[in-house]
């Protein structure tokens, strides 16, 4: 059984007289402890299906299928509760964290609400989910609006991982950041991956991160998947057009 | 402290401090009870040393009358623009967090209490329910709650579609945490910027109940004061005149310091 199983997912929005599809009839699974990369063009729909996978937005048709629970047709107070085994770490990290809470409340949080911790065990779990993603511990008092972007996405990952998901959307987790940082931060996911095998839905528009974290790819145009494929044969072999030019437009760097 | 280097909030928390610290400090200055007769009835102010601002026409002395209903002004201003921004913030909340039909009915009845002029409300509020203070304060801010409450939902409105709101359901929050825990404490800023507005309209308010002989009747105020006076206006225009200036000198320091703390916000606004 994969570990998330999206089937025939449609969201339309409507733009002055004509209904544009974000996401049309998308359908995709992922594997524990795999990483499917979704790319496609900016405005072809990749945070729209970021945000429909979560249930943050309402889709228009389609199924969700999470370790076989159908995530459409949970109660509210069900799904709260299934959500902290599907996280999602957002794009932009200054405005993904509350900027008056503190480090140590906005990993605690989840806590909270997925743990029966009492609250000297919620304080050591947030000291070492700090240290797995490489904080210091006594940043967990400062608050969010003091840190830097890259220790603010730093901060979203720990607390992605605070209730233990088995599945993590990363809507272009690392594209705000820069060059230096999304290096560690890439790092990081992978070690995390290696030590917790929690799976990665992978939202990028760069092909250097997707030959480097995902083992399948998916490529989007127009809210459609027109192509999937393992990550090594799609990125150096693309057969849609939009893969191709997806391709021919990514930066290429000497090798070092 | 930026909050200091202008010359208006300067002013307006000089005044508000000496009034603050004139109504905390009235039972030491003036222990002995206002309401008991200190001197010769309609003592005329800057005779007798001892009784600087005179007498009343029951032989009250004016300055301690003054100093006890200063206390009454500022702890009813206070109360009823905490009372008023308090029910304001959490109406606006709701509405704009939650959407959809709460929010035209929540919005609807805002609607209905703004179109009512809040001094009326007031009235009609305390003439039913009958003149104490709590009663007072929570009737000046039945008709002062509105404005909080739009420009809570404004604000709210923008701040539900940011990415941390969409983070905090992502980890499965509660929505009513969500809206008073995330969202409320970022919309804040701007309603409080109309509190001074408020605390000011609510001082005359309760001057205004006073004056009707709707206040407090166990508690001295200065509306109280000024109704006494209207009496013998022509002979004694002092004991209208004394706690009216006392009043514009409140509202005025209330204005001013309201005044600099917006200046001072919007100015480090503009270096962040």
């Amino acid at each position: 059984m994969p570990l998330l199983a999206v089937s025939g997912l449609t969201k339309r929005y409507r733009r002055g007289d004509t209904l544009v599809s974000a996401a049309d009839d998308v359908s995709f699974t992922i594997e524990p402890a795999e990483t499917l990369a979704l790319v496609g063009p900016s405005g072809s729909g990749k945070s729209t299906i970021a945000r429909l996978v979560t249930r943050l937005i309402e889709p228009d048709a389609g199924t969700i299928l999470l370790e076989g629970t159908n995530l459409r047709a949970l109660k509210p107070s069900a799904l709260r509760a299934m959500r902290g085994r599907l996280q999602i770490v957002f794009q932009d990290p200054l405005a993904a964290l509350n900027p008056r809470a503190t480090v140590g409340r906005v990993i605690e949080d989840p806590l909270k609400i997925h743990t029966r911790f009492s609250r000297g065990e919620r304080r050591s779990r947030v000291a070492s989910l700090l240290e797995r993603v490489r904080l210091d511990p006594a940043l967990a008092s400062r608050p969010i609006h003091e840190i830097s972007g890259g220790q603010r996405q730093r901060v979203a990952i720990a607390r992605a991982l605070a209730s233990s998901p088995t599945l993590i959307v990363l809507d272009e987790a690392v594209s705000a950041l820069d060059v230096s940082v999304r290096a560690e931060i890439l790092q990081l996911l992978k070690r995390i991956q290696r030590e917790t095998r929690v799976a990665y839905f992978f939202i990028t528009h760069d092909l250097g991160v997707v030959r480097a974290m995902a083992d399948r790819v998916a490529v989007l145009d127009g809210g459609r998947i027109v192509e999937t494929g393992l990550a090594s044969e799609v990125v150096s072999n693309p057969q849609s057009e939009i893969g191709k030019a997806l391709v021919a437009a990514a930066p290429r760097l000497p090798r070092s | 402290m930026t909050l200091l280097r202008t010359p208006t909030a300067l002013l307006g928390f000089a005044i508000l401090f000496a009034l603050a610290l004139v109504a905390l400090l009235a039972p030491l200055l003036f222990p002995a009870d206002p309401l008991s007769i200190a001197g010769p009835a309609l003592l005329r102010p800057f005779q007798d040393a001892s009784l600087p601002l005179g007498t009343d026409r029951l032989g009250r002395d004016v300055l301690a009358e003054l100093v006890h209903g200063a206390r009454t002004s500022l702890l009813v201003g206070l109360a009823a623009a905490a009372t008023s921004i308090i029910i304001g913030s959490v109406v606006g909340t709701l509405a704009g967090f939650l959407g959809g039909i709460l929010d035209e009915v929540l919005m609807r009845v805002t609607d209905a209490f703004q179109t009512v002029p809040g001094f009326l409300l007031a009235l009609a509020f305390v003439s039913v329910v009958g003149p104490s203070l709590p009663v007072v304060v929570f009737a000046i801010a039945l008709g002062a709650w509105t404005g909080p409450a739009r420009v809570a939902r404004a604000e709210v409105l923008s701040i539900r579609e940011r990415d941390y709101v969409a983070g905090a359901r992502a980890i499965g929050m509660h929505p009513l945490k969500i809206a008073f825990r995330e969202v409320l404490p970022n919309a804040l800023p701007p309603v409080l910027a109309l509190s001074s507005v408020i605390v000011a309209a609510a001082v005359l308010t309760e001057a205004a109940l006073s004056f009707l002989g709707l206040g407090d009747p166990n508690r001295i105020t200065w509306g109280g004061m000024i109704a006494e006076g209207r009496t013998i206006l022509r002979f004694a225009p002092y004991l209208s005149i004394i706690p009216g200036i006392a009043l514009v000198l409140t509202v005025l320091g209330v204005y001013l310091a309201g005044e600099g703390v917006v200046e001072a916000s919007a100015a480090r606004k503009v270096r962040a």
